[in-house]
């Protein structure tokens, strides 16, 4: 049973998330508004977040992980096509209805049908993304 | 200015919380990636763990601190699908969302992360302009 700080980790991120108001979607509309009522508060939730990383990670990954035989990080360094157009998918999504994936599934919890409604879109958006990648694979000679 | 206390220190919460993963596990709290894994990948338990914490985790907070729960938006279904769609979509193709790329990507300094975070910010704010200042306008 070395799963426990998965568990740890998603309760501290769900508070945070709760915390700082990113599960307000009035208030992350107010955030993308830049030409209208400018709400700025959602900056200092990723300055918060990144002042975290920014100086922990590299300390963190000296040593290796306590409860890991080692790292499991990404290593595709590619700015790429996909990058772009799934960045700019996603950035819509997130400006028409107000929910990035993490205040989404937080959001849950507030028992609005619409919620369970834009998580099941979501993960059938990410099936096919997988689905259609395989299929454009698959025309390459 | 004032510095709004609330979103510094929940932006500190999501940082703690991603590095804690990252020394415990050695995996990027990337919410978009884990929640897919644990539908689809083999390493599945300690994904579901997270998304249970995450859950309970905004329930606790609103109870402990007494916050209060938030409106939750109002729209049509064919938006909320759309919305949801783009989201899943997006995020599977771009490899990440705020979390992975936003938080823990920058924070290890990767570019591609900063170039993804610039990106879907871009999008959202572009996304909103139009909504709200040229839709808003004519409707």
């Amino acid at each position: 049973m070395r799963d426990w700080p998965g568990l740890l980790s998603g309760l501290l991120f769900g508070m945070g998330l709760a915390v700082s108001g990113m599960t307000d979607t009035a208030k992350v509309q107010g955030f993308l508004d830049l030409t209208g009522e400018w709400d700025p508060d959602l900056m200092f939730v990723m300055g918060g977040a990144l002042l975290v990383t920014l100086i922990a990670t590299p300390l963190v990954l000296r040593q290796r992980p306590f409860f890991a035989a080692a790292f499991n990080l990404p290593n595709s360094q590619s700015i790429d096509r996909r990058l772009l157009v799934g960045g700019a998918l996603f950035g819509t999504g997130w400006g028409l209805w107000g929910y990035c994936p993490g205040p989404a599934i937080t959001a849950l919890a507030y028992g609005s049908f619409s919620t369970v409604l834009f998580c099941a879109a979501m993960l059938i958006g990410m099936w096919l993304a997988d689905k259609l990648k395989v299929n454009v694979s698959q025309l390459d000679p | 200015m004032d510095i709004p206390l609330s979103a510094l220190f929940g932006g500190i919460m999501i940082g703690a919380a991603s590095i804690g993963l990252l020394a415990t596990l050695g995996r990027i709290a990337g919410i978009s990636g884990i929640t897919w894994g644990a539908l689809a990948e083999p390493d599945r338990d300690w994904r579901i763990l997270f998304i249970v914490g995450l859950i309970s985790g905004g329930a606790l907070a609103h109870t402990l601190f007494r916050i209060p729960i938030p409106a939750v938006p109002d729209g049509p279904v064919w938006l909320i699908v759309v919305a949801g769609l783009f989201v899943g979509i997006g995020t599977r193709m771009g490899s990440g969302c705020t979390s992975g790329h936003g938080v823990c990507g920058i924070g290890r300094r990767s570019i591609r992360s900063i170039v993804a975070t610039a990106t879907f910010m871009l999008a959202g704010v572009v996304t909103v302009f139009i909504v709200r200042h040229i839709l808003g306008a004519v409707a």
